[in-house]
């Protein structure tokens, strides 16, 4: 499927340039291209399997694409040296969707891992910014923990600290609400916000939770079975006319195939079961 | 669509030629990671963690290790004691417990020991890593995974398996000593001067080197089991058996090549 066309963002931070991706000859992204303009919040929509988190880990630099280029503040990510490799990495927080906290450190170890391992501050310095980071997300009481015994939020706050530890310029949340309750994702919502405005980092936020999408997208872009269907603004993508997109946003299921095998199978089910 | 035998005998050579280049790699990467575990002049916490893998690895595997190698150095000298004393050479027994122990048996059993407890554990422990995505957010935190998950182990195993088998050495002399004693009547202490006077340095220092490739052999085939797991905890349940299997067979085909070199150098 051609790519939608897009105009390119001013003072790109992450450029992705005709991406392709394929797992075990299966095209998994097709020519991708996309640009995110420094401190904006860029939110990756699509269904299951439309390659959104095959997109992320691209931009994080955890896979290669077969062809095309990735660059992020300049660096092709494909080509880079190891050294440069780890700059833009150290330059990239990122919250997984399952929050992977390492179990065997307490919240405030994992929190304090990138700057015990990147810096030479004393280690009383590192507990205190381990501390402010925490108070930011909330988790101020909660560093003597350890990750068993917090919550599915808690969990992803801890996430969100540790990925803000080394101060990054681009900030990157896979599923942040995935498993939330509303009222929980609603708050980490405001909380990605809250950084963006005090911290004025990039944002990229993988998701196809709606109401989140919509709170906290500066643009979103809509991928399609490996393609990427538009990109623009909450505004340009709810009035685009796209079938696939207006499916998406009005949450229209797919027509099921033998709907009328369905029917009668669930008809005798019923007059079986009232016997 | 159907494979020839040659096509499937071809395949799985590939896999097995690519897996040991995997581990070759897999061990230069560890032992360039080596130097940020040591204490003092590697990265801070590395010697913490290379410490707690030698409590988990030494001396929770110290019982176990012990009592198999009492069996075996029981076993050892009854059924040595059962053949020599036909021909009046009983006194042998000691003997082949010593160089039998030293050489070969102190060693091999702590491998298998340590295989089956520990490096099962560090694939399941790596595994359950990679499915909760533990290991991407090292990568993605610029933390070399080999560096910090890997590279304590390996240096807490290099430290701990040859204590381990000198341990095995002793325990199986030892065993041995005691059968002697009560079943022929031998002082202990008539016991363990021929014990030292059997003892050669070249089978101790053997069997120490055996230790050490022993030791990388488990710890990096574990990891590379761990490292290699896709999918769910299903698959990481099967790494840890791979891990206990692969590595007992690996163990076992490196003493042969050991016991090989040690004879072609004039070992008797």
């Amino acid at each position: 499927m051609t790519p939608a066309p897009q105009a390119p963002a001013i003072d790109p931070v992450i450029s992705v340039n005709d991406v392709v991706v394929s797992y075990n000859g299966r095209r998994v992204l097709d020519g991708i291209n996309l640009h995110i303009a420094r401190g904006e919040t860029m939110v990756l929509l699509g269904g299951s399997g439309s390659g959104k988190s095959t997109l992320l880990r691209q931009i994080i630099g955890l896979e290669c694409p077969q062809s095309g280029q990735i660059l992020v503040n300049g660096v092709d990510l494909a080509k880079s040296t190891p050294q440069d490799l780890k700059k833009v990495r150290r330059s990239i927080g990122v919250a997984f969707q399952n929050a992977a906290l390492f179990n065997s450190l307490s919240v405030e170890d994992n929190v304090a891992l990138p700057l015990r391992e990147h810096t030479q501050l004393a280690e009383s310095t590192i507990r205190l910014m381990t501390w402010m980071k925490l108070a930011v997300v909330g988790l101020g009481d909660a560093g003597k923990l350890s990750p068993q015994a917090l919550s599915g939020g808690m969990k992803k706050r801890a996430a969100v600290a540790r990925a803000i530890s080394l101060d990054p310029e681009i900030l990157v949340f896979d599923e942040p609400s995935a498993g939330l309750d509303p009222i929980v994702a609603a708050e980490l919502d405001e909380l990605i916000l809250g950084l963006k405005r005090a911290f004025n980092m990039t944002v990229v936020v993988v998701t196809h939770e709606m109401a989140s999408a919509f709170r906290i997208a500066d643009r979103m872009a809509m991928l399609y079975k490996g393609s990427m269907l538009a990109v623009g603004t909450k505004e340009e993508l709810q009035s685009n006319p796209h079938p696939r997109i207006r499916q998406f946003f009005d949450r229209i299921p797919d027509p099921i195939a033998d709907a009328a095998g369905m029917d009668q199978y669930f008809q005798r089910y019923l007059e079986g079961s009232s016997v | 669509m159907s494979t020839t035998v040659v096509e499937r005998v071809g395949s799985a050579t590939l896999r097995q030629v690519e897996y040991v280049g995997a581990l070759v790699i897999q061990i230069r990467n560890a032992l360039g990671a080596m130097g940020k575990t040591l204490p003092f002049v590697g990265k801070r916490n590395r010697w913490r963690s290379a410490i707690s893998q030698m409590l988990a690895v030494g001396v929770d595997a110290f019982p176990m290790v012990a009592v198999m190698a009492i069996c075996a150095g029981f076993i050892l000298a009854m059924q040595g004691a059962s053949e020599l004393r036909r021909f009046g050479a009983i006194q042998f027994v000691i003997d082949l417990v010593t160089i039998g122990f030293t050489r070969e048996l102190g060693p091999l059993l702590t491998a298998i020991a340590v295989s089956g407890r520990s490096g099962s554990a560090f694939s399941a422990e790596i595994g359950s890593m990679v499915v909760t995505e533990e290991i991407d957010a090292l990568r993605t935190m610029a933390i070399d995974p080999v560096e910090f998950v890997l590279a304590p182990k390996f240096l807490a195993a290099l430290i701990v398996v040859p204590c381990l088998t000198i341990i095995s050495n002793t325990c199986g002399i030892l065993a041995g000593g005691l059968f002697m004693h009560f079943s022929v009547g031998m002082a202990l202490s008539v016991y363990f001067q021929n014990v030292v006077h059997s003892m050669i340095l070249r089978d101790v220092l053997t069997g120490l080197v055996k230790s050490l490739a022993f030791a990388t052999i488990i710890v990096q085939v574990g990891c590379l089991e761990g490292f290699r797991v896709r999918g769910g905890p299903d698959a990481v349940g099967r790494s840890a058996t791979s891990a206990v299997v692969k590595s007992t067979f690996l163990v076992i085909l490196a003493d042969v090549g050991f016991t090989a070199i040690f004879y072609l150098t004039g070992g008797s």
